[in-house]
């Protein structure tokens, strides 16, 4: 580890190019800290969006015309809104109108940002994918649901053990296009201060004046951040092939 | 007709050299023209800002009173910003520059600067009343929001243990340290000075630490303007002699800095 510090120290010293995240010891431990926060953001804001992204769709399939209302209503906000518009307005609109906590007579907020910044780009994505599993549904032949129904399921254990899986092949790789920009959005919590990835490292060009660089860093990081994404995600595509159903 | 374009090219072209000619031109073409022109801010309280009829009133217009005062003339103030302030001087537009300019080398190289330094700014803490913070090491572990990308922002966090919440501009900390995410501001303490000269935060903040990390400021003049940085450099010594740039930070309701205190100290007897 130290040689790799060393290698870096010197390219700095004979070309002037300045990876100050390799071999500075305190800019190394924020931008890891960085990289920690990034993760959380993602696979949290993933696990959420799908949920949410499923229930929506079930709901959409549904009789209660309310709640199918309600759910197209959450659609239309969620994706014709900018995310960056949405995570300012929850933290610095809707963070203001909710109750806080006093703590030795000053106000603390219940939420803080990152949590906000997880449940800002959860809806932002599970709007997305309410349509994306729409069109995996759609794609379940309607003689399937019926024979579901003719052999005694629920309309969610038949949601639960026919439609879905048949759904989610269909739409696989819609969904892990979402899941991918989804991963790349989540560099927008900068804005509020979340401290992930593009916030430590625009912490780090600013002090060190080695912009160039660290925007090498950046790109590389997410490249290989969303290439581990897309190669689990073709993993589990391989893993759910059925044989002879699609290509 | 090429008679006529040429009249036009080489009339616009003595018309441009006579207007570039009018300022910095030294002590005397001041005096002849009857008018010194100062470069000043118009938006930073209390250092020069717009007083509610719209002129340009504080610390700096007052100094630059002061100096049109010792010539004898009339003073034009003009409004300046940061990204214009030394174009300005050195296309002649002004012939004196006092606008919280900050004394960096590459802008010693393009202007001539004035010496002594006449003002220096600080790094502060605006801090929310009830945290109870009375001293620098009272922060440790603590939110503090911070602008993006300021010089001082690692300096802070790594001597005194902060946790630095950045956002970029200057409304966004503000808003979010009203919000309760921290519990206090990091930015100039100009600045900040101006801010509790408002009443909105007068009331729940203030300034209990003492500033850091001074940053100075300087005057300028044109590059060869050398009667009129003369004339500047007595000045500024007889402001620290008699303790005048004190009395203003107290006349427009700031404490006085410690620069200010020690040159005037070190200058009273001179």
């Amino acid at each position: 580890m130290q040689a790799i510090a060393n290698w870096f120290q010197e390219l700095y010293e004979k070309t002037g190019l300045n990876f100050s995240v390799f071999y500075d010891a305190y800019d190394w431990g924020r931008y890891v800290d960085g990289l920690k926060m990034t993760l959380l953001l993602s696979v949290t804001t993933i696990l959420l969006s799908l949920v949410i992204g499923a229930a929506g769709a079930l709901i959409q399939s549904g009789p209660s015309r309310i709640a199918r209302a309600m759910v197209n209503a959450f659609v239309v906000v969620f994706r014709n809104t900018p995310p960056l518009v949405q995570l300012f307005f929850f933290y610095f609109g809707l963070g203001t109108l909710m109750p806080a906590i006093e703590s030795g007579g000053m106000r603390i907020p219940l939420l803080n940002n990152t949590q906000w910044a997880i449940i800002s780009l959860s809806l932002f994505a599970g709007a997305f994918n309410v349509e994306i599993f729409r069109s995996g549904i759609e794609a379940v032949p309607r003689t399937t649901v019926e024979a579901a129904e003719a052999l005694g399921y629920t309309r969610i254990k038949a949601y639960i053990h026919v439609v879905l899986p048949l759904a989610i092949r269909v739409c696989l790789p819609a969904l892990n296009n979402n899941l991918v920009n989804l991963l790349k959005t989540t560099t927008l919590a900068y804005a509020i201060a979340v401290p992930e990835t593009l916030y430590a490292v625009k912490q780090i060009w600013s002090e060190s004046q080695n912009v160039l660089e660290m925007m090498i860093v950046l790109l590389a990081t997410y490249g290989i951040l969303v290439g581990v994404l897309v190669w689990l995600m073709h993993r589990w595509e391989r893993a759910m092939h059925i044989p002879g159903y699609g290509r | 007709m090429k008679n006529v374009l040429h009249f036009m090219i080489t009339s616009a072209a003595a018309l441009l050299l006579l207007g570039t000619a009018h300022a910095a031109d030294g002590v005397d073409a001041i005096k002849q023209r009857g008018t010194l022109i100062v470069g000043v801010k118009a938006d930073y309280k209390p250092f020069g800002f717009r007083d509610p009829a719209g002129n340009v009133v504080g610390i700096e217009p007052d100094l630059a009173a002061d100096v049109a005062k010792r010539l004898g003339v009339k003073l034009e103030l003009v409004s300046v910003a940061a990204s214009n302030r030394i174009e300005f001087l050195q296309q002649g537009k002004i012939d004196l520059l006092i606008a919280t300019m900050s004394d960096r080398p590459e802008r010693r190289k393009v202007v001539q600067v004035i010496e002594p330094l006449y003002y220096s700014d600080y790094v502060n803490v605006l801090i929310n009343k009830k945290a109870g913070i009375k001293d620098w090491a009272d922060l440790k572990g603590k939110p503090v929001c911070a602008t993006s990308g300021a010089w001082y922002n690692k300096d802070v966090a790594r001597t005194y243990g902060v946790e630095i919440v950045a956002f970029d501009g200057s409304e966004k900390p503000l808003f979010a340290m009203k919000q309760g995410n921290c519990i206090g501001y990091l930015y100039d303490q100009t600045f900040l000075q101006g801010k509790l000269l408002d009443d909105e935060w007068k009331a729940d903040y203030d300034l209990p630490l003492k500033g850091v990390l001074p940053a100075p400021w300087m005057i300028a003049v044109a590059l060869g303007n050398s009667s009129l940085q003369k004339l500047l450099e007595d000045t500024t010594k007889d402001w620290m002699k008699t303790g005048f740039i004190v009395a203003e930070e107290k006349k427009w309701g700031i404490t006085p800095t410690e620069y200010s205190l020690s040159m005037h100290e070190q200058y009273k007897d001179k």
